[in-house]
C-alpha cells in the first residue's frame, strides 16, 4: 500500500475495507464492467498515487465543475480528498491571486511525473484572445500550453469540446474547443452540456487504475459512454415503435409516458448514455422527466440540432413523410431502418451545417476585411450568424 | 501606494480580477474587473423564441435554471402567456432548492476558506472539537473519530508545499481567529456540506431531468406531466419503464414522497449544522459587521410568486431602498435601469457615457488598442472590464440576499422578520448593523433557513392540486408562432441566489431579435459609471485594513461576501433591426 496513495488516503479518512471494496464495486459498474473488476480495481487503487490535475477554465458557465461536485461515485469530497490533487481549479483553490496561479509557471519541473489537464469551456481567439484571460493572460494560451505538456487532457463538456455555446451561430468571439485550438496530443472529450457526473468519475478513475486512456471513437470521445444511440435505450422506445406519441405538453400522451418524438426529441441521432447512466445518482434524466433530448451530446448542437422542440425532419430527403407515416403505423418491421437512417441522416445534417457555418464566416471575414472601421464583433457576424440559422430553418 | 492585483479572484465563477491600491495598511482604490466575456446574448439572435431559455441558462451552471426561469419569464410576458399553478409551485421548488444550495455551499465552499483556517484546523483535539459539536446540536455522527479522520487528512492536504486545492492556502494568516476547534468543526462541515447539495440538487435531476442545466422549463409552464390519472394513476400509466423504485416519475405519490424526504434531509443539515456554524462563525468575527458595507442602497426583483398571473405578489417581495432610508422601501420600475459602458470595454452609438436601458441599447465589444497582452497591470486603464454598468435612476444598487432580506423587513414580511429577528438576537446585533461583510453571510442563512421551510408549502400545495384532479402543468394553446403578433417585446425581473436577473427580449415573426441580460453579479461587480460613483463591490472595498498586502485576506472577504460570478456578470447587447 502506497502511503501517499489512494487507498491510504481513504482509510486515513476513515474508510473500512469493506467500504473500500463496496467502492471499487461500483467503480466497476460505472465503468461498465462486470463486477468480477471490482477486486482488480481494488488493487489498483492501493497503488495509484494522487493524480495532479491542472483544471482551466475559458468561456464556462461553470456546469461541468457543478457535475464534479455532483459525482457520487467517487463523491467530490472522495475525488477532492483523496483521489485527485487538484492543484489548479479557480472555482475550488483556498488561495487566489499570483498565489493560485503559481502551479501554471514551470509545469514541466513542477511535474517531473507528468499532470493531467482538464478543460472546462470554449477558449476564444478573437481580439487576440482577450475575450477570455486567466492571470492577465489569453486563456487560449494558458489552455495550449497546459494541454500540450499534460499525459492527458480531458475536454470536459460541449463548449471545451467544439466551442459550445459561445460558439453558436452568431458568436462574436471565434470561440473553439480542443478541436480547434489545440494541435495534437492525448485527448479524452466528454461532450455534454454539462457532461455526466458519472463519465466524468468514471473516466477520472478509469485513469488512475486501468493507466490507459479509454477506448475512443475518432472524436476522441469513450465509446463506452457515446457509443449508443440516446433512442435505442430510451424506456419510451416501444412507444415510438407502436406510433404512441405526445403531441402537446402536458397532453395525455406526455401523461402517459409516450414517446416524445414529435415534440422535437434528438434522441434519435444522439449518441450518449444518458438514459442509462441518468442524473441525480440515477434517478431521472430528460425523457423520464418528460422533455425530449436536445442533442447536447452531438457536435456544434447548438447550431446543428436546434430547434429543439421540432420533429427531426426525415433522415432521407427523397421520403419526405417517411418518419411520419412509418413511424405513426405500428410497422415494427421497418422501423429499425427508420433508427439506422437517422444515424445517417446525422452525419449529413452535420456535414452541411459545417459547410453553412464555413460560408457563412469567410463572408463575415471578406466583409470585415472590406470594413474600413473594425470593433472585433463586427455587423458582419451578426448577418452571417442570422443566415446560418435561416438555413438552419429552411432546411427543415 | 502600492499597486496589488488579485488573478484570479477564485472561487468567484470565472474569470474576476479585482486591483487594489494600498496605502498605510489599507485599501486606497478598488477597481473590479471581469475578464471573460463571452457574447451569448448575440448567439440567442435567430433562434425560436420558444426555445431560446435553453442557450440562456448557458449563462451560469453554478446558479442554474436562474437564466432558464428568467427566459420563459420574459417570453412569457411578451407573449401574454399565463402559467398552470402546478407549474408556479414547480418553479419555486427549483429555484428555493437552488437558492438555499448555493448559500449552504456559498458559505462553506465559497467563503469558508477566507474565515476558517484548514492548516490550524489540523492542530486541534477531535475529543473537544466532538464536545464542540455537542453544544450545536445532538446530530448523530459528530464523534471524535470522525473528527479526527478529517484532521488527519487536513493534516496531509495543508503540509507546506502539499500538492492540491487546499496545499497553498494562506493558512497562517493573523486575520484568521477560530479556535483550532471550531476550525475543524466548520472544515469537517465543509465536506459534509458537498455531500448534502448532492442529495437537494436530486430534486433538480428528478423534476428537471437533469442537473446542472434542468431541462423541463417551459415557455407556458412546465415540461414534466403528471401521472394520466394523478399521482396515484400508475396504473394507468402504461409506461413500459422497468419499475425502480429509486427513479419514480417526479409527480407520482412515490416522486413527491422522495422529494419530502430530500427536503427534510435538506432541513436538518440547516437546522443542525449550517445555522450553528453560522454563529460560531458570527460572534468569532462580529467586528466583520462594521466593514465593507458599500453604497447602501439595495435593489431586489422580488422571487417565488404566491400566484400565477401578471404582477402576482411575490414571496421575497420586489423593493429598492435608498442609502440611509432602509425602512422605506420603494417600487421598482424596470425603465429606470440603464447600463453605461463609459469604463467598459465596449463602444455605444450613443455614446459611452449614455446610461442606455437594456431593452433600447447597442454596445458592442471592443478591446483597446493600448491594453497589450499579457496584462500586467489596469492602471490609468479608462476602460478596465467586460462588466457594464447597469444603474437605477443612475445610481449603483447592491443586489443578493442583504438587498432581499432587508427589502422583505421593510415591507413587513413575517417569515424574514422572525428568522433574522432571532438570528441577530442571539448574536446581540440589530438592524443597523447588517450592511456590511457579516450582514451578507447573516442575511444568505436567515434566507436559507425560511425558504427551505417554504418549499415544504410549496410542495404541500403541488400535493394538493394534484390529488384533487388538477393535472394543468402547461399552457401551450399559443404555442403555434403564427398566432403571435409579429412584433413583441418582453422582459422580466426576478431574483437569482446572487441578485437581482433580468431579461429583456424582443421578437420579431416568432425569433429572437435582440436579447440583453443583467445580472446579479452585473449590478455587484459592476465598474465606476460616468460621475465617477464606484460600482458595489469596489465601494465596499475601499478602506479595508489589509494586515498583509501581499496576502490580501480580507480583501477576498469583502469580494466574497457579495458571492459574485464573473462569468454572470459580463453582457452584450446586440441592436435590434428596429434600432439599428
Ligand atoms: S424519440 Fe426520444 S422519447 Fe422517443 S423513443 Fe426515441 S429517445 Fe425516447
Amino acid at each position: 500500500m502506497r502511503e501517499d496513495g489512494v487507498y491510504a488516503a481513504m482509510v486515513r479518512r476513515g474508510m473500512t475495507r469493506r467500504t473500500f471494496l463496496r467502492f471499487s464495486a461500483a467503480m466497476a459498474a460505472a465503468l461498465s464492467l462486470p463486477a468480477a473488476y471490482g477486486p482488480r480495481i481494488a488493487k489498483a487503487l492501493e497503488a495509484a498515487p494522487r493524480v495532479p490535475v491542472i483544471w482551466i477554465r475559458g468561456q464556462a458557465c461553470g456546469g461541468n465543475t457543478e457535475a464534479l461536485l455532483r459525482a457520487a461515485n467517487p463523491t467530490a469530497a472522495n475525488l477532492l480528498l483523496e483521489v485527485l490533487s487538484l492543484d489548479y481549479h479557480e472555482e475550488l483553490l483556498a488561495v487566489a491571486g499570483a498565489d493560485a496561479a503559481s502551479p501554471l509557471a514551470g509545469l514541466a519541473s513542477r511535474y517531473p511525473n507528468g499532470y493531467y489537464a482538464v478543460l472546462e469551456g470554449s477558449f476564444p481567439t478573437g481580439a487576440a484572445g482577450a475575450y477570455c484571460l486567466i492571470g492577465g493572460r489569453p486563456a487560449v494560451d494558458v489552455a495550449r500550453e497546459v494541454a500540450t505538456g499534460a499525459l492527458l487532457t480531458l475536454a470536459v463538456g460541449s463548449c471545451a469540446v467544439d466551442g459550445g455555446a459561445p460558439a453558436a451561430p452568431g458568436g462574436i468571439t471565434e470561440a473553439g474547443g480542443i478541436g480547434k485550438v489545440l494541435t495534437g496530443g492525448n485527448f479524452i472529450a466528454l461532450p455534454g452540456c454539462p457532461a455526466n457526473p458519472s463519465n466524468l468519475a468514471a473516466v477520472i478513475v478509469h485513469q488512475l487504475v486501468a493507466k490507459e486512456t479509454m477506448p475512443t471513437d475518432l472524436a476522441h470521445r469513450p465509446l463506452a459512454f457515446y457509443g449508443n444511440l440516446i433512442h435505442n435505450q430510451c424506456e419510451r422506445r416501444p412507444h415510438f415503435e407502436f406510433g404512441e406519441f405526445a403531441l402537446e405538453w402536458g397532453d395525455q400522451g406526455a401523461q402517459r409516458g409516450w414517446c416524445l418524438y414529435k415534440l422535437g426529441c434528438k434522441g434519435p441521432e444522439t449518441m450518449a448514455n444518458c438514459p442509462d447512466v441518468r442524473y441525480g445518482e440515477k434517478i431521472s434524466w430528460n425523457v423520464s422527466s418528460g422533455v425530449g433530448c436536445i442533442g447536447c451530446h452531438s457536435p456544434s448542437f447548438w447550431g446543428a440540432m436546434g430547434p429543439a422542440y421540432r420533429r427531426l425532419p426525415s433522415p432521407l430527403p427523397f421520403l419526405p413523410n417517411l418518419t411520419t407515416d412509418l413511424v405513426g403505423g405500428a410497422m415494427v418491421a421497418g422501423i429499425g431502418g427508420v433508427a439506422v437512417a437517422h444515424g445517417v441522416g446525422m452525419t449529413i445534417r452535420f456535414k452541411r451545417y459545417k459547410a453553412q457555418d464555413r460560408r457563412a464566416k469567410a463572408k463575415a471575414a471578406a466583409e470585415a476585411a472590406s470594413a474600413t472601421e473594425t470593433p472585433p464583433t463586427a455587423e458582419p457576424e451578426a448577418a452571417a450568424g442570422t443566415e446560418t440559422a435561416a438555413a438552419g430553418t429552411g432546411e427543415r | 501606494m502600492v499597486r496589488t492585483v488579485i488573478d484570479p479572484v477564485t472561487r468567484a465563477g470565472s474569470g474576476l480580477r479585482v486591483e487594489l491600491d494600498v496605502a498605510g495598511g489599507a485599501i486606497s482604490e478598488a477597481w473590479v474587473s471581469g475578464t471573460m466575456f463571452r457574447g451569448l446574448e448575440a448567439t440567442l439572435k435567430g433562434r425560436d423564441a420558444r426555445d431560446a431559455w435553453l442557450l440562456a441558462d448557458r449563462i451560469c451552471g453554478t446558479c442554474s435554471g436562474v437564466h432558464a426561469l428568467a427566459s420563459v419569464r420574459a417570453v412569457e410576458a411578451s407573449l401574454g402567456v399565463t402559467i398552470p399553478a402546478n407549474a408556479r409551485l414547480i418553479r419555486n421548488l427549483l429555484g428555493g432548492t437552488l437558492m438555499v444550495r448555493d448559500h449552504v455551499l456559498g458559505f462553506y465552499q465559497t467563503e469558508g476558506p477566507n474565515w476558517v483556517d484548514l492548516k490550524a484546523a489540523a492542530g486541534a483535539d477531535a475529543n473537544a472539537t466532538a464536545q464542540l459539536a455537542k453544544l450545536q446540536s445532538d446530530r448523530a455522527g459528530s464523534t471524535p473519530e470522525a473528527f479526527k479522520a478529517v484532521r488527519d487528512r487536513l493534516a496531509v492536504v495543508t503540509a507546506d508545499g502539499a500538492p492540491g486545492a487546499m496545499g497553498r492556502g494562506w493558512w497562517g494568516h493573523p486575520a484568521y481567529r477560530l479556535s483550532p476547534e471550531q476550525n475543524l468543526l466548520l472544515a469537517a462541515h465543509h465536506f459534509e456540506a458537498l455531500d448534502w447539495q448532492r442529495n437537494l440538487m436530486r430534486i433538480h435531476a428528478l423534476m428537471g431531468g437533469k442537473d446542472p442545466h434542468p431541462q423541463t422549463y417551459l415557455v407556458g409552464g412546465m415540461a414534466v406531466a403528471a401521472p394520466w390519472g394523478g399521482p396515484k394513476g400508475q396504473t394507468g400509466r402504461d409506461h413500459p419503464k422497468v419499475p425502480d423504485r429509486n427513479a419514480p416519475d417526479a409527480l407520482s405519490t412515490e416522486g413527491l414522497l422522495l422529494v419530502e424526504g430530500i427536503l427534510a434531509a435538506t432541513r436538518s443539515f440547516i437546522d443542525q449544522v449550517y445555522l450553528p456554524d453560522v454563529r460560531v462563525l458570527a460572534k468569532v468575527y462580529g467586528d466583520w459587521a462594521a466593514i465593507g458595507a458599500g453604497i447602501g442602497a439595495y435593489l431586489s426583483g422580488g422571487e417565488f410568486p404566491v400566484d400565477t398571473g401578471e404582477g402576482a405578489a411575490r414571496f421575497l417581495p420586489a423593493g429598492r431602498l435608498q442609502a440611509g432610508r432602509l425602512l422605506s422601501p420603494q417600487p421598482v420600475d424596470a425603465k429606470a435601469i440603464g447600463e453605461t459602458t463609459v469604463h467598459a470595454w465596449y463602444a455605444n452609438p450613443n455614446g459611452d457615457a449614455a446610461l442606455d436601458g437594456p431593452a433600447t441599447g447597442g454596445a458592442t465589444p471592443v478591446w483597446p488598442a493600448n491594453l497589450s497582452l499579457p496584462l500586467t497591470t489596469l492602471e490609468g486603464a479608462a476602460k478596465y472590464t467586460w462588466i457594464k454598468a447597469p444603474r437605477y435612476d443612475g445610481l449603483p444598487m447592491e443586489t443578493g440576499a442583504l438587498a432581499r432580506v432587508l427589502v422583505a423587513t421593510a415591507d413587513g414580511r413575517q417569515e424574514i422578520a422572525a428568522s433574522l429577528g432571532a438570528l441577530l438576537t442571539d448574536l446581540g446585533l440589530t438592524m443597523e448593523h447588517l450592511p456590511g461583510v457579516l450582514g451578507r453571510t447573516l442575511a444568505r442563512a436567515v434566507e436559507a433557513d425560511v425558504v427551505s421551510h417554504q418549499a415544504a408549502t410549496w410542495l404541500a400545495d403541488l400535493r394538493t392540486n394534484l390529488a384533487a384532479g388538477d393535472l394543468a402543468i402547461a399552457d401551450v394553446t399559443w404555442w403555434d408562432p403564427s398566432s403571435w403578433k409579429a412584433e413583441t417585446d418582453g422582459y422580466s425581473l426576478g431574483e437569482g441566489p446572487r441578485g437581482t436577473v433580468g431579461h429583456w427580449v424582443g421578437i420579431r415573426d416568432g425569433l429572437i431579435t435582440s436579447y440583453q441580460v443583467v445580472d446579479g453579479s452585473t449590478w455587484n461587480a459592476s465598474p465606476r459609471d460616468d460621475s465617477g460613483g464606484r460600482g458595489p463591490i469596489e465601494a465596499a472595498l475601499v478602506g479595508v485594513a489589509l494586515a498583509d498586502p501581499a496576502r490580501p485576506l480580507e480583501a477576498l472577504r469583502v469580494i466574497h461576501s457579495f458571492a459574485p460570478c464573473g462569468g454572470c456578470a459580463s453582457h452584450v447587447f446586440r441592436p435590434t433591426e428596429s434600432t439599428r
